[in-house]
């Protein structure tokens, strides 16, 4: 008869055996096993038996309080002032790159080209500056979109406040496509389209929405697939956008 | 309505600090639980808590929402965990000398009479405790997290490998070599009880 191996026992015991049954038959069998796995098991029991020092109820509020003082201030500071000024910053920020595009291209061509210079301003610049736009915008509609699509609601529910965010991501929206459509970029085009009626979807719905209509919409969004779409999207312009990193963090 | 841990990982990523208390609220015991497992000693468990509560919210933005905040969190704290372990074995290498061979090793618990109680009040008792705290303390820092992590906090292997950064099979070989370790030390403590 073949034994089972000490490693065997532990698999048992933790239940990440592959063929549980068949242990469990041999250890009914085999004397000798069944030995070594209830001395297993007695001592992993003591183990368990290691006390743990309780904390009180509001202890989590305790370490809040240890901690709040040397929490690092966070990048987006929108939410502090509103979003709406954000959101005017952004949609003017939006403008002025589509009438420097738009002037730039139809503008007559000066007759006298200058000498090129040797230091030129970085041709790329720009693309970069409105992926960094785009960037936070793509980051403020996920927001969004998650938020609805983890709200667990008992009864109505009340998403005024997400109904009015979405309502300003839609007026950025046409103007970010309308950018991405002339600067070529069909593929982000294609998902800020989808993405702008997804978010239109949000504006209809009732205010005050109840657990079905809820799980309706959730639905309709999900079916779209849209959510990921804007994850992919957002991960490829933060890549584009974000220096090399110079030093390995873990985690 | 309480907002679930996704919806205030989105706020806290957004600026809302709100958010992050209320994350720091419901996982601080759960933590602070899995950190004295790891540590065995009180006052490094909160400072781990508190250092991982701080690392959580730096890397906010590398938290990806179909993850479970639980266990991205835990992942933290158990490698705030081992870094606090191999810096602590690295002092104590340092620092204290090792015992002389030979020399007599106090052991209360293989010195109980024979007619011991019964396993329950011994498992109560000190001595047990101590006993366990010592083979706990002679894993090695990912021996120990490997098992905290699978015998405490069932995870499975492959959660336990995500967690250390290895392949599944050498979280195994961990698994295995601490309850191995864990075995020959208490297994006196345990015939003697009977």
């Amino acid at each position: 008869m073949t034994h089972l191996s000490e490693e065997e026992l532990i698999l048992h015991y933790y239940g990440e055996q592959g063929n549980s049954l068949t242990a469990e038959r041999h250890l009914e069998e085999c004397e000798e096993c069944r030995m070594l796995y209830g001395s297993l098991q007695r001592v992993l029991n003591v183990v368990d038996s290691l006390p743990v020092p309780e904390r009180a109820a509001d202890y989590g509020a305790a370490v809040w309080q240890r901690i709040a003082s040397r929490l690092p201030a966070r990048r987006w500071r929108w939410n502090l002032y509103g979003p709406w000024r954000w959101a005017a910053a952004a949609a003017a920020f939006a403008s002025l790159l589509v009438v420097a595009f738009l002037a730039g291209r139809f503008y007559p061509p000066p007759q006298h080209q200058p000498a090129p210079l040797t230091a030129a301003v970085d041709p790329q610049a720009g693309e970069r500056v409105l992926l960094v736009a785009v960037g936070d915008y793509l980051e403020r509609s996920q927001m969004v979109l998650i938020e609805l699509a983890n709200a667990n609601p008992k009864g109505t529910l009340d998403i005024s406040s997400e109904q009015e965010r979405a309502e300003n991501l839609v007026s950025e929206n046409r103007l970010y496509r309308q950018t991405a459509a002339h600067t070529g970029d069909g593929a982000v085009a294609g998902v800020l389209d989808e993405l702008e009626r997804a978010l239109l979807d949000i504006t209809h719905v009732p205010a005050r929405i109840s657990p079905e209509e809820l799980e309706r919409l959730r639905q309709r969004l999900e079916s779209e697939g849209i959510l990921f779409k804007v994850r992919v999207v957002g991960s490829n312009v933060r890549q584009q956008t974000e220096p090399a990193p110079t030093v390995r963090q873990r985690l | 309505m309480e907002l679930t841990d996704a919806a205030c990982v989105s706020k806290a990523r957004a600026g809302d600090s709100d958010a992050f208390r209320v994350l720091v609220e419901r996982h601080g015991r759960s933590l602070f639980r899995l950190a004295f497992r790891m540590t065995g000693n009180e006052q490094d468990a909160e400072d781990v808590v508190q250092e991982s509560f701080l690392r959580a919210y730096r890397q906010l933005a590398k938290f990806d929402e179909r993850a479970s905040f639980g266990t991205w969190l835990y992942r933290i704290a158990a490698n705030c965990s081992l870094d606090l372990m191999r810096a602590r074995r690295r002092r104590s290498e340092h620092q204290a000398p090792a015992p002389e061979a030979g020399a007599p090793v106090e052991d209360p618990v293989l010195a109980l009479p024979s007619g011991a109680p019964s396993p329950e009040r011994l498992a109560l008792s000190a001595e047990v405790r101590e006993r366990v705290a010592e083979a706990m303390e002679d894993l090695s820092a990912t021996e120990r997290t490997a098992f905290v992590l699978r015998h405490f906090e069932g995870m499975c292997i492959e959660e336990v490998s995500r967690v250390l950064e290895c392949q599944p099979g050498a979280a195994k070989h961990s698994v295995f070599r601490a309850v191995q370790k864990l075995r020959r030390a208490l297994e006196p403590v345990v015939s003697a009880a009977q």
